[in-house]
């Protein structure tokens, strides 16, 4: 790619040129606000000047950038307005609160990442893709599970957590229950959509061999699926990791990502709470990597696998 | 069958009549009534057992199996005790009643559809940036997308408590949480659905001197509303959940999520499921609601199939 | 193994076959009152215009369609038990290869079904590799190769199990000149030495009469035989023989007839 015309660049800088007048006003009826201000047109003017110009590194560097600013004015922010560290703590104080309770962060992730979403998510996981093939010589159970499936998928599933904490007690144990349920449906509907993914010519050239049922569906139909089997996989990465948690606010041992952050609340300690927000947020980065890297590995011939690879 | 010249996605089979897709969806739905049943005579089984030893009764079976299916804070509550707390909440309290479902039901939609609004609005409108500017694009998607990834949801019982402590409770923190649910699902659909016309669609444009503004409105926004119906029913549900979750925190009165917890704190099941239903009900018509917008729409376009 | 001048032992035998397809704006009769015999080692060739039913007919005798009318029957037994014993090799209109498998692990995929041991695999998938010209192209996977060339790897894939008939619909259209003479010219070869029976979907007259030893031409609306032409060249025909005057009567006789069904519709 070469870099823009001057016509594009214009309309590249659009947004900043009709932000500008804004935020000069802004600056100029709080006065503090200068610095924030400055900052961002700064950033922002140095991010299009790397698009436009197409600069070796600019996908990598433009959203570090972006988000670097964005810290940085949370930062500038917290500090010239004085506010409460109960209301948002600035991100030195949560780095600080993250190096001191280590020991304890680390404990909550074993408790509800590692014990609940990871076992949950797994026995969902083998237990939605046995349903698919079970159901798959059957289309009166698809046309029956499914509408249900799709159905189940869209409802507010949390919502169980209460009674299988019930069901479970407090441990680990209930939090995958939750994750179970969580996630069962919709990798159920996306497998049995994936075992319908081959096209008619596909079955066609099956038939002109008389393949076996097993046959096809071990070496045609489950290859096929695949695409869509970690979809759902993908999907439900974070849906486990808010099962787990959640359903701790309904009762834990006292140890937990979501015990730990609805009793730091109660002390108003914000800051071991956005520790804790940030190991679920680079928790839940790592597994929904962990699950593309797999799906990169096998369904590598599939086109939106070949065209990242361009 | 023994092989798959008839597999079950025969495309006859899209064809068939209504009563040959309602008949295998009731037929599910009953089995899984009967399952229900079965499930809650076994749990609460033992506790009619231990309440008859205690009392010092000996129960004929039929005695026994009624027992399991109208105790008062079953383990598992039988369909119909759920159906008749359902019932009540709706039909048997005043509205303005705390014991009303319609009432906290109320409360739980109202957030939800301002805080879906907000959010679904302000996805549609970063996605057009975005797909227009370059610097926007590179600067917010990786974001957006890593975001999909971090369990926000985790989090929107903290929003509300720091929110309450600022002095602000009520509709607004959990419309802010809904609208933040919203936001993503939205924002990632649309650019990808605003991208979907491919490099030839968008040449031809090009040779014929298109505007951005033509290529716009008569190119990238039809082909993206596929992808927007699809992530708005993602995103109401989302919605609806982040309201439900950000009801939870001790002190919160209304709303379904507060019935789920007290009825949580006191062993009241039956309300819980009743709780539980009432959302999936919302759930239901709120993506049923999509959905029939969506249907329209297309049809309208001549896009529907 | 089988000549011409062993007594015609017919192989399908289509009477009175006909297919109506039920849609939603009606029906459509794709296929009426067609009689054809093929026999034992026959080459037959259909031509006709877009939609007149040959991909319909080449289907229903492998069983991939139930004519509604008439009978078929191949081998003496109905197209579905010939189906069952695997008596067809089938080239389908596009390759249809496997994206996750390579050239090598496509042509076995129909080996591996029908039980194949490994050696024996191997051994067959060289063979075919090479007789499509595509010898050390195993190892790739379909999306990196040319059209042509996954083609190819699948009408390999439709010889690696040796099926005593071959229904090829269209299987070289999408090729360019010089491959398509190459790739004719090797099927030739392989029919008279393997004697097999085919039948071969094509849009291209001089296809049609360089391959066959009968042309039958179809016509749309509904979709029926209007002419069956028995050519009269010697089995073994080289490439210039497209150059003769038999042949060049040939193919006017085709595209008299071609234009007959177009006449009357
Ligand atoms: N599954 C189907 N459902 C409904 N109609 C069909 C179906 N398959 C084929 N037809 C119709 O049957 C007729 C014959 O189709 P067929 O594919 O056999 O034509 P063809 O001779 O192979 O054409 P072409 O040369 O373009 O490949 C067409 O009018 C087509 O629309
Ligand atoms: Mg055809």
């Amino acid at each position: 790619m070469k870099p823009v015309s001057r016509q594009e660049f214009r309309r590249e800088m659009m947004p900043t040129l009709l932000a500008a007048p804004f935020l000069i006003l802004a600056a100029a009826i709080a006065p503090p606000l200068f610095p924030v201000v400055l900052l961002w047109l700064i950033a922002w003017t140095l991010n299009v000047a790397m698009t436009s110009l197409n600069l070796p590194f600019a996908r990598v560097l433009t959203p570090i950038i972006f988000g670097a600013t964005l810290l940085l004015i949370w930062e500038l922010s917290c500090r010239i307005f004085a506010i409460p560290s109960v209301i948002l703590p600035p991100p030195s104080q949560i780095g600080i609160s993250v190096l001191q309770n280590a020991a304890i962060l680390w404990t909550d992730f074993v408790q509800t990442i590692l014990k609940g979403a990871l076992t949950g998510w797994l026995m969902g996981a083998v237990a939605a893709v046995m349903t698919a093939i079970a159901i798959d010589r059957s289309p009166f159970l698809q046309r029956g599970l499914l509408p249900i499936g799709n159905f189940v998928a869209a409802l507010p599933i949390v919502g169980i957590a209460p009674i299988l904490v019930m069901w479970f007690g407090f441990d680990w144990q209930s939090k995958a229950a939750v994750v179970v349920v969580m996630v069962f449906f919709p990798i159920l509907v996306n497998m049995v959509a994936g075992l319908a993914a081959t096209d008619q010519m596909q079955r066609d050239q099956m038939a002109t061999w008389a393949a076996p049922y097993w046959q096809s569906l071990w070496k045609l139909r489950m290859p096929a699926a695949m695409p869509f089997l970690f979809n759902g996989l993908k999907i439900t990465s974070t849906l486990a990791l808010i099962g787990a948690i959640v359903a701790e606010f309904f009762g834990s041992p006292t140890k937990g990502m979501g015990f730990r952050i609805s009793t730091a609340v109660g002390r108003l300690d914000l800051p071991l709470v956005w520790a804790e927000i940030l190991v679920a947020a680079i928790a839940g980065t790592l597994f929904y990597g962990i699950v593309a890297l797999l799906e990169k590995k096998v369904t590598f011939w599939h086109p939106s696998q070949r065209n990242k690879r361009a | 069958m023994t092989d798959l010249a008839r597999a079950p996605s025969d495309k006859t089979s899209w064809r068939t009549g209504h009563a040959d897709r309602v008949l295998p969806v009731l037929v599910v739905l009953l089995v899984i009534v009967g399952i229900w049943y079965l499930a809650a005579i076994g749990m609460n089984a033992e506790w009619v057992r231990d309440q008859a030893a205690r009392a010092d009764e000996d129960l004929t079976s039929g005695e026994f199996l009624r027992r399991t299916l109208i105790l008062d804070r079953p383990v598992l509550p039988a369909p119909h005790q759920v159906a008749s707390g359902l019932w009540d909440g709706i039909f048997g309290q005043k509205i303005t009643s705390k014991r009303s479902l319609i009432y906290h039901g109320w409360i739980t939609l109202s957030a939800t559809l301002a805080g879906f609004a907000i959010g679904s609005l302000a996805g549609v409108v970063l996605a057009v940036g975005i797909v227009h500017n370059r610097a926007m694009d590179q600067s917010v998607m990786p974001w957006a997308v890593a975001s999909q990834t971090v369990p926000i949801l985790a989090i929107a019982p903290m929003v509300i408590v720091v929110f309450a402590s600022a002095g602000i409770t009520g509709l607004l923190p959990k419309a802010i949480i809904a609208a933040w649910l919203s936001f993503f699902p939205v924002l990632v659909g649309m650019v990808k659905g605003l991208r979907t016309p491919d490099a030839m669609q968008l040449d031809l444009m090009r040779s014929w001197n298109a505007s951005d503004r033509q290529v716009f409105w008569r190119l990238r926004l039809p082909s993206s509303l596929p992808f927007l119906f699809a992530s708005l029913k993602v995103a109401v549900a989302a919605a609806l959940v982040g309201t439900i979750v950000g009801e939870l925190p001790a002190g919160a009165s209304a709303g379904l999520g507060a019935r789920l917890l007290s009825g949580s704190y006191y062993g009241q099941t039956i309300q819980i499921w009743a709780a539980l239903l009432a959302a999936a009900t919302l759930a239901a018509i709120l993506v049923a609601l999509i959905g029939m917008i969506q249907k329209a729409t297309l049809e309208h376009m001549g896009l529907a199939r | 193994m089988q000549g011409a001048e062993h007594p015609a032992q017919p192989v399908i035998q289509a009477q009175g076959v006909s297919l109506t397809f039920q849609t939603a704006d009606g029906p459509i009769h794709a296929l009426k009152d067609v009689d054809l015999t093929i026999n034992q080692g026959d080459f037959v060739s259909f031509i006709g215009p877009s939609g007149c039913g040959k991909t319909t007919f080449l289907r229903t005798i492998a069983a991939l369609e139930n004519a509604t009318g008439g009978r078929i029957s191949v081998n003496g037994q109905s197209p579905d038990q010939a189906r069952r014993s695997r008596a067809y090799g089938y080239v389908f209109q596009a390759p249809g290869l496997y994206p996750w498998r390579s050239i090598a692990g496509n042509i076995s995929l129909p080996l591996e079904i029908m039980g194949f041991d490994k050696a024996d695999r191997r051994q067959r998938i060289e063979r075919v590799l090479e007789l499509v010209d595509l010898a050390g192209f195993g190892g790739k996977y379909p999306w990196q190769l040319s059209g042509g060339m996954q083609q190819r790897a699948s009408i390999a894939r439709a010889l690696a199990f040796d099926a005593d008939i071959l229904l090829m619909d269209e299987p070289f259209g999408a090729l360019d000149e010089i491959v398509r003479d190459k790739l004719n010219e090797a099927l030739l070869d392989l029919w008279r030495k393997t004697g097999k029976t085919i039948g071969f979907v094509t849009h291209s007259i001089p296809e049609a009469v360089y391959l066959s030893t009968r042309i039958v031409v179809m016509s749309p609306r509904p979709g029926r035989i209007t002419k069956i032409i028995e050519s009269p060249l010697p089995r073994n025909r080289p490439l210039d023989i497209r150059d003769s005057a038999e042949f060049i009567a040939l193919a006017h006789e085709v595209r008299e007839g071609l234009r007959e069904g177009h006449g009357d519709d």
